[in-house]
């Protein structure tokens, strides 16, 4: 009967555990001791946090950590690596120096150098301990056989060699150092963002280079066609209405009161921050909370505008049953538009994109609904999206540039190009 | 060939309502589940889109949620003495299709049965004598009772959000709800619906003649609600587009919008779309279910072992699957013999369409929902003397206009042209001020003995399997009732200030072309004798232990109310038995 069945399968798996936790698996060229229970929760625990398989898993079927995704940069693609502890096509036969110069170093074991896709130059904020923590606990994968050429750049950016320049402009070692007029855990949220959990990845704005543009961390940048928002405090552009316990809940559960997470945030959310501790988060929050960005006042866009005057039309037609007249939604469900950092942001990026594809929320554990917005692209024209685009962004006390028609047209483009 | 599957320890036939119910519960409880569903899958958002989804074409008028018939069908006759045709275009009832089931297209009305519905034999022949009844009436009292099915209605109720107004708590008779409900253990979940003009003009004349007018119990949010499993419902916008229509406001009540998107993150559940059980399989024995067969999309055969089996489709094909299978003695109404295809029932409906002075009367039918409305519970079961009636059954009336929709909502009086200038003039002229509440009166079908399912002697579906017939028409004791009814319900839109009332009695013979609702009832019965009933009072067949059937199929007869609230109760009666009894005892839960 089904009890029966389920004891004995339950015994099975027990049985097959124990042997492989007894016999450590075999030709891990490592130091890290392969026993050790709590350095590889902690491993565990810090590739959540970074979303280590966000990358490096294949989402078209591949095996967790064995690599093979497409990461776009401005310069064209990289796969990304694989990383279980196969001898042959993984890091198995790394050394734990190896490893630990690969992630907070940018160096290969070869020589040659890492491209910043691979975010090391967050990740050498991280203590040697926790590199090592990680190392212990992708050694207990299963060794997946899977040969990533990485290196899919067109000429030159495919010549390894430009990375020192690249280094020499952006890259900065050393060790997170914790500051003394702070609490413990505005650091620990401090460690958390700029090292292993790697925020200003996405959400800072960039150089033509690629490396982050010094004096605006966290403010803001387009990314995989979408605009990462401002995190500061910013009241405008950022989480200023959010208390740090929306902060938290939001990366804990991928919902609050006024946001769901969309996109890549939404993979973030699902591997990464719903993983973490409320400790960890609410230090996140904190450390948000006290990062300021002072950007320029602009006026909305006037009310007489022909486009505030189609979007308005199009927004009360199509948009407020959900998202309401005053454009705050329903708690938890429909997001707010008023006061979203998404849609206030100095790019149209988001907004065009779930307006013209429609998005999908994260579903967690907290917040298992999931909910989804439907896709317009069918229904508007280029001139209409950038009309209520241009409407929600310059209402309830949000300005913002108009959306041009032409960025619809760019957007939709591209939308259709990667089969969205 | 077929491809013999991993065994599960559960396969579940059908992922609508009761399926998605029964899957949660038993997942919980630590079992492998597998849900085989026939239709596809439908997700809120993606599959009827709030920005397309409001298309009456589509889905009223060209049934988009509905099984094709060229799938499968049903064959027809009103008399044993005919020969039965097969359906070509669905009219009744929509026999529904895909994950969700008919709680996707469903309007939301929430009700729970009388006290009196479950013990309806005794109740009747202890009232009114033995020989009140019709003699070919085979009515039976159900084996569980309100008292016992209170708490599983609750969990229905707050798992859905269902808006309403206690009228009876915990023994007390709460103003502005149902004074005639059996007690309940608290409020609802949430406050009644908005009322829109024409719906409270109905109670205010309905409290003026002497009746206790009430909200009716509604699956359409009348706000925002977290529930039990932490799922997330909106307020409803009142759009009108609802029975028929999926709900992607995250609005209605559906196993899309309040347990799937938990059950699907559950790594010991599984479902299949897109694949039709053609059998249960049984052992030697032919006491115990090894499992169902299925056919994919692509024709390509599987056989799905399990522990446990759970048959939990659309009334008919219950019915249908366990003739199929060999399981259960086929009901013979000559002999009056056998249980399965016996009990069938539908509704008894009519409505009554009223013509107001444009002048003074602007409702806005538009404006509306599913499960919104003002009924009246005098007329139903047994809560008025049927003595001086002849007569027994009765049903809920309201204003339950759930629409104005463009191509079915033109309600002209009597002797209007039915095309041209005039037809035109006259939509024009009464749309805002004309009330048709569609299924207005609710009336009760009792069973009788030729009234029944079984299997065509003719026709046969795409796996040559025979399709069911249905015998059915309308009985004089229905008949009767409705007439009363139905002038009742009149008398109200009369005190209203209606200046013309067509009354749109229900008659026979039963007219399969036209739509009465999809609450069709029986043929796979629960019981306290084998010998009448297929299963018993936790829904285990009598004859494999192993097998649930879920689902209408089991009412022994069908009462003046929706069946959602009912259905789900006994699924969740059902679920908690084979948690808390079967699983450790696997065996029969009765021995009759």
């Amino acid at each position: 009967m089904p009890r029966s069945t389920a004891t004995g399968l339950r015994a099975l798996l027990l049985t097959a555990l124990l042997s492989v936790l007894a016999c450590a698996p075999p030709g891990i060229a490592n130091e890290t001791g392969a026993q050790d229970f709590q350095q590889i929760e902690r491993g565990r625990y810090l590739a959540a946090a970074g979303d280590c398989a966000g990358c490096h898993t294949d989402p078209r079927g591949g095996r967790p950590y064995a690599g093979g995704r497409p990461i776009q940069t401005p310069f064209g693609r990289v796969l990304a690596a694989n990383i279980t502890p196969d001898r042959d096509t993984g890091i198995g036969a790394w050394s734990d120096a190896q490893f630990d110069a690969a992630v907070r170093g940018g160096k290969m074991p070869n020589g040659s150098r890492l491209y910043p896709a691979m975010p090391y130059p967050y990740f050498a904020r991280m203590r040697q301990e926790d590199v090592q923590a990680l190392r212990a606990y992708l050694n207990t994968l299963a060794p997946v056989r899977n040969d990533v050429h990485s290196n899919q750049l067109p000429f030159p950016f495919n010549i390894r060699a430009f990375m020192r320049v690249w280094n020499a402009l952006y890259f900065k070692s050393g060790v997170y150092r914790p500051d003394p007029r702070k609490s413990p855990s505005w650091n620990r949220g401090a460690y958390l963002v700029t090292g292993p959990g790697h925020c200003g990845a996405c959400h800072t704005p960039k150089t033509p280079l690629g490396g982050d543009l010094s004096g605006k961390p966290l403010q803001g940048y387009s990314i995989q066609g979408w605009f990462a928002p401002d995190i500061t405090d910013d009241s405008r552009r950022g989480l200023g209405d959010w208390s740090p316990q929306d902060v938290a809940e939001y990366l804990k559960n991928g919902h609050n009161r006024f946001a769901g997470a969309a996109g890549p945030m939404s993979d973030e959310v699902a591997n990464g921050s719903s993983q973490m501790s409320d400790a960890d988060l609410l230090a996140i929050a904190t450390y948000l909370k006290d990062q300021h960005s002072h950007a320029p006042q602009i006026s909305p866009v006037s009310l007489q505008d022909p486009a505030m005057v189609a979007g308005s039309a199009i927004y009360q037609d199509l948009c407020s049953a959900c998202h309401r007249g005053d454009g705050r939604g329903i708690p938890y469900l429909i997001p707010d538009l008023a006061g979203s950092a998404s849609v206030a942001s100095d790019k149209p990026t988001s907004i065009v994109r779930v307006v013209l594809n429609g998005a999908k929320t994260v579903a967690t554990e907290g917040e298992p609904t999931g909910p989804a917005m439907p896709s317009f692209k069918w229904q508007l024209s280029d001139t209409q999206v950038a009309a209520v685009t241009t409407y929600v962004r310059n209402s309830w006390g949000h300005a913002a540039q108009p959306t041009a028609a032409s960025d619809v047209r760019k957007a939709r483009k591209q939308l259709d190009a990667s089969g969205n | 060939m077929t491809e013999r599957l991993p065994s599960k320890d559960v396969v579940i036939v059908g992922l609508g309502w009761t399926g998605s119910i029964v899957a949660n519960e038993l997942a919980d409880a630590g079992l492998q589940v597998m849900a085989i569903e026939r239709g596809p899958w439908r997700d809120a958002a993606m599959s009827y889109a709030p920005n397309y989804a409001q298309d009456e074409l589509r889905y009223r008028i060209r049934h988009e949620l509905f099984l094709r018939p060229d799938q499968t069908t049903f064959t027809f006759r009103n008399k044993m003495s005919q020969t039965a045709l097969p359906i070509r275009t669905w009219g009744a009832f929509m026999p529904p299709n895909g994950v969700g089931g008919g709680g996707v297209h469903w309007n939301g009305e929430t009700w729970r049965f009388l006290p009196s519905d479950f013990v309806l034999a005794t109740h009747l022949k202890q009232r009114y004598g033995e020989h009140f009844l019709p003699a070919d009436m085979t009515i039976q009292d159900w084996g569980v009772t309100f008292q016992e099915l209170e708490p599983h209605y609750d969990r229905f109720e707050y798992l859905c959000g269902t808006s309403g107004t206690a009228g009876n708590l915990k023994g007390e008779i709460r103003d502005g709800g149902n004074p005639f409900e059996g007690p309940r253990s608290r409020e609802y979940p949430n406050p009644a619906q908005e009322q829109p003009f024409s719906h409270t003009l109905f109670a205010k004349a309905a409290r003026e003649l002497g009746y206790k007018p009430f909200p009716q119990p509604s699956g359409n949010m009348s706000r925002a609600y977290r529930n039990p499993l932490g799922v997330r419902l909106g307020p409803c916008t009142y759009c009108g587009f609802c029975e028929w229509f999926g709900c992607a406001n995250y609005s209605k009540s559906s196993p899309q919008t309040t347990i799937l998107p938990v059950l699907v993150r559950k790594s010991n559940f599984q479902a299949r779309d897109n694949c039709e059980v053609t059998r249960i399989n049984l052992d030697s024995s032919g006491q115990r279910a090894t499992g169902v067969t299925f056919v994919d999309s692509a024709g390509q055969e599987f056989e799905q072992p399990a522990e446990l089996v759970i048959l939990a489709a659309y009334t008919i094909f219950n019915v249908q699957l366990l003739m199929l299978s060999g399981i259960g003695q086929r009901y013979d109404p000559v002999a009056n013999r056998g249980v399965i295809g016996r009990n069938f029932t539908h509704q008894t409906t009519s409505d009554v369409t009223s013509f107001f002075d444009p002048a003074r009367f602007v409702f806005n039918p538009f404006i509306a929902s599913g499960a919104i409305g003002m009924c009246i519970d005098e007329f139903n079961g047994d809560n008025f003397d049927h003595g001086p009636h002849g007569f027994v059954g009765g049903g809920y009336m309201g204003q339950v206009q759930t629409n104005g929709r463009p191509i079915e909502s033109t309600p002209v009086p009597p002797g209007t042209p039915s095309w041209g200038a005039r037809w035109k003039q006259a939509v024009r002229e009464n749309y805002l001020s004309a009330l048709k509440p569609g299924t207005g009166v609710h009336g009760s079908m009792y069973s009788y003995r030729d009234v029944y399912l079984d299997l065509d002697p003719t026709y046969r579906d795409r796996f040559q399997r025979p399709l069911v017939r249905i015998t059915l028409d309308f009985h004089e004791n229905e008949l009767k009732q409705n007439a009363f009814l139905t002038d009742r319900f009149a008398e109200i839109f009369h005190a209203m200030g209606a200046r013309q009332i067509v009354k749109e009695y229900r008659k026979g013979p039963y007219d399969i072309t036209a739509y009465q609702t999809t609450h069709l009832c029986g043929g796979a019965i629960m019981g306290t004798d084998p010998s009448t009933s297929a299963l018993n009072r936790y829904l285990q067949s009598w004859d494999v232990p192993n097998l649930f059937v879920m689902g209408a199929s089991a009412f022994p007869q069908n009462a003046g109310y929706n069946p959602t609230g009912t259905v789900a109760a006994l699924a969740y009666w059902s679920a908690a038995q084979i948690r808390s009894q079967y699983l450790k005892n696997p065996g029969p839960l009765v021995h009759a």
